[in-house]
């Protein structure tokens, strides 16, 4: 962590980002079936690199509640971004990997933050030049304004109004020392320069 | 809401990067950017296998691909590398263009820069040039082959192919065969390989070999042989050199027939190494450096060199693009 960082505030702990992966594995399912059931033909888009964790979660909530495990697909949309030249910091690429055909399926596209829609944008890009799926639905753990492009997300953990010079952060056990999520202002002055990639 | 002031962690800190602005060559890049570029292409290469094969990551990216000298198969893998992350390519060969009227390298690169070009791929037989274009022009340059310097985008696709095929490249032992001495292939290879940690051995007639590697690399543990059955014993890999027709004119080989009895790979050597995996650059003298068989053989990894060629490149273009232009 950037020593100049000041943690403003806790938004979630580890209780409160179970409950609500629950609530949204739920609404998945409510969304996403019809009288048979859970539509077999959904599918869900990890986003590199926390929305890869929290899709597995919801994997595994999907599978205890309804018995189905639902195909899960990895996207990093780094190369369709459009401000990846403007930025001060080199890309790092991580792995796509999507097993299964996502043409004419039902796409839930998972990501921790919601900020600005423009990874989101990138993300539809790169689905749309895969296949043509039959619908996408998009689900983030935390909406925090800001927006710049006309997106909105379908399933939302929690929406938190923030400052374009704050950041936030969701913690996974998986990756992180710890688990939860977390307000952090950055002090640094190249902020503005370098805005998150959320 | 609970709130305290712990330390949260950053996320996605401390990725590595590359260091430097350029690719002139593998000799002063780091392990870890050598690493950095091969991930890379392992993700840039899985593009090439959707249904479709382009990506936006480089729109409005002008890049220029000056080649001084002939070349079929990079100049068209640079050149499909730029057009699968949406580049704008533009190809300049030395042959009908005002090269042949007498303009000079740094002429013809300031034009270049006068016409707003981003990023410079350059082919030269002039050892050094590309490191020349980078004091002229404030484009990025790669170097694509400079005379018997280097040739580092060859030598990352070659590294590429062999991780395909190994976990690790420490304690992994490479041949390298044919004619080392006049090889921008071979010495991008050795640098590469030795970083990562490979054995390299070189082998070929004593007129190929080069006379002054121990000035080149002081503190390196490369092997050198004129003995095939030597070089071959206990290789993971073995990497043909192209023997150049053109230079057959210096009586370096005394005909390309003892040459391929002496260093070329036949099947015998394939069913006596049973893991021997073979590479060679291309372009290939069949019944030369190798024989018909081993290039048709299903240990011999030629073709995935060429398609690791386009996924290394493009990997290259991008991570060095961010440093185009002002950024730098």
């Amino acid at each position: 962590m950037d020593e100049n960082d000041v943690v403003k505030a806790q938004l979630m702990d580890d209780r409160d980002l179970s409950r609500t992966l629950n609530r949204m594995a739920r609404q998945i399912v409510e969304t996403l079936s019809h009288e048979e059931g859970l539509d077999p033909m959904i599918g869900l888009i990890g986003m590199q690199r926390r929305g890869v964790f929290i899709a597995q979660r919801l994997q595994s909530h999907i599978e205890e509640a309804e018995g189905m495990r639902v195909p899960l697909g990895v996207l990093d949309a780094t190369m369709y971004r459009d401000d990846f030249r403007l930025r001060l910091k080199q890309p790092y690429i991580r792995e796509t990997k999507i097993d299964f055909d996502i043409s004419d399926r039902h796409l839930v596209l998972v990501d921790d933050v919601l900020y600005t829609g423009r990874t989101a944008r990138a993300a539809l890009d790169a689905l749309m030049d895969m296949g043509r799926p039959a619908s996408i639905h998009f689900l983030v753990i935390i909406d925090r304004g800001l927006r710049e492009l006309p997106i909105r997300a379908d399933f939302v953990g929690r929406r938190i109004p923030t400052f374009p010079g704050e950041e936030v952060r969701v913690c996974l056990l998986e990756i992180d020392d710890s688990e939860g999520v977390w307000l952090v202002e950055h002090q640094s002055e190249d902020a503005n320069l370098n805005p998150s990639t959320d | 809401m609970i709130t305290e002031t712990k330390v949260v962690p950053a996320n996605d800190t401390a990725e590595p990067m590359l260091q430097h602005r350029h690719l002139l060559g593998l000799s002063t890049y780091s392990r870890e950017e050598i690493e950095l570029i091969l991930e890379t292409a392992r993700q840039f290469r899985e593009v090439l296998y959707r249904p479709i094969r382009q990506v936006p990551t480089l729109r409005g990216v002008t890049i220029v691909n000056l080649f001084f000298e002939p070349s079929t198969r990079t100049r068209i893998s640079f050149e499909l590398a730029e057009k699968r992350l949406s580049a704008s390519p533009i190809n300049f060969s030395s042959s009908g263009s005002s090269v042949s009227k007498g303009e000079t390298l740094k002429d013809t690169a300031q034009n270049v820069e006068a016409m707003q070009i981003d990023m410079v791929v350059i082919r030269h037989p002039s050892p050094g040039a590309p490191h020349f274009l980078t004091q002229c022009v404030d484009a990025v340059v790669i170097n694509a082959g400079d005379g018997a310097h280097e040739h580092p985008t060859q030598g990352l696709l070659d590294l590429l192919t062999i991780s395909d095929r190994f976990e690790s490249f420490q304690g992994l032992n490479i041949s390298i065969i044919g004619d080392i001495k006049h090889s921008r292939v071979a010495r991008s290879n050795i640098h590469g390989l030795t970083k990562l940690g490979a054995n390299v051995t070189l082998c070929g007639p004593k007129t190929l070999l080069p006379v002054e590697l121990d000035k080149f690399l002081p503190d390196s543990t490369i092997r050198i042989t004129s003995s095939l059955n030597e070089a071959l014993e206990g290789s993971d890999v073995a990497m043909a050199l192209r023997i150049q027709m053109e230079r057959q004119g210096k009586n370096l080989v005394p005909s390309l027939r003892e040459y391929h009895e002496q260093f070329g790979i036949k099947v015998q050597h394939l069913e006596q190494h049973k893991d021997l995996v073979i590479m060679h650059p291309g372009p290939v003298n069949r019944g030369v450096e190798l024989a018909s068989d081993v290039v048709d053989h299903e240990r011999a990894v030629i073709l995935n060199q060429v398609t690791n060629g386009v996924a290394v490149r493009m990997a290259v273009l991008f991570l060095l693009s961010g440093a185009a232009k002002g950024e730098g």
